[in-house]
């Protein structure tokens, strides 16, 4: 390989790392910087990400928790309560599409949390979560 | 007689291959994506334009979920959509529902509550459960497998 041809393989690699920028590590600080600064001494936990997932929020009716269209071990595949649609996996240990994009991520959060919660959740609450499902849904 | 059943044959199977051909839309990952996580992206011809503005205004309240996106991915969305809208009130309805159209009812007329009401099936919503090939955009008829196995006939 010239040293041309190497120089390009790796413009395409870094080139493929812009369309992710994240990573479920990156997310993880970033959330847990915005925490600290509120809450010196925060430190995110599996412990309790599990407890965000599988606790039934008594918001909604069709959607209790987050486990109730995820499955209640993120590894596996999750069925959306209304519609059947299959759900991949939720834990990038599975699934490395997952917690790529802060687009994304920041996309699901809002609109899920409103769901299931009834409210958004904090930066805290993202950096449990995201530890607990990274973890392969081990607390 | 024989000819009378060819010419029935191919009737059928042109207005099959019809209708399939009728739900294709060019490539739009936006759409595909968005319109396409929690069910499969429905074909913009199966509702009339003004039913998908109303519906893209609501998206805070999607059939009791929050679906919401920014304002610029809903103005594009909401032109492709648009754009394919159904122009025939056949396929409108109030309340936003495919299968509350009279071309879905119509269309659907034979399927029995059993079929309905199957574990593979649960929702109207699920297209898929039947129309196996449908999100490689073939909804031919010689395509359904019901949920117990059978072919559609």
């Amino acid at each position: 390989m010239t040293a041309k041809k190497i120089g390009i393989a790796i413009l395409f690699i870094a080139g493929a790392g812009v369309a992710y920028a994240e990573t479920p590590s990156s997310l993880i600080a970033g959330y847990t910087a915005e925490t600290v600064r509120a809450t010196p001494g925060f430190s995110p936990s599996a412990e309790r990400g599990q407890v965000l997932f599988t606790r039934k929020w008594g918001i909604s009716q069709t959607m209790p928790s987050c486990a109730t269209c995820h499955s209640d071990q993120p590894t596996a595949e999750g069925k959306h309560v209304v519609t059947s649609k299959r759900i991949a996996p939720l834990s990038p240990a599975v699934n490395p599409e997952r917690f790529a994009s802060s687009a994304k991520v920041e996309k699901w959060f809002r609109r899920n949390c409103q769901e299931v919660l009834g409210r958004e959740c904090s930066a805290a609450e993202k950096a449990d979560f995201i530890q607990f499902v990274s973890k392969g849904g081990r607390a | 007689m024989k000819s009378l059943i060819a010419i029935l044959l191919l009737a059928l199977t042109s207005s099959a291959l019809a209708d399939s051909h009728k739900l294709a839309v060019p490539s739009h990952p936006q759409w595909q994506t968005e319109c396409g996580s929690c069910h499969m992206a429905y074909p913009p011809q199966l509702l009339t334009a003004e039913n998908w503005r109303q519906m893209m205004q609501g998206l805070d309240r999607h059939f009791g979920a929050n679906a919401t996106l920014s304002a610029k991915e809903n103005a594009e969305i909401l032109a492709f959509l648009e754009r394919y809208a159904a122009r025939d009130q056949r396929y409108g309805a109030n309340t936003q529902r495919i299968t509350d159209t009279a071309w879905f009812q119509r269309k659907h007329r034979e399927v029995s509550a059993a079929s309905w009401a199957h574990a593979k099936v649960k929702s109207r919503a699920n297209c898929t459960a039947c129309h196996v090939t449908a999100e490689r955009g073939d909804w031919s008829e010689h395509s359904i497998r019901m949920p117990d196995g059978r072919r559609w006939e």
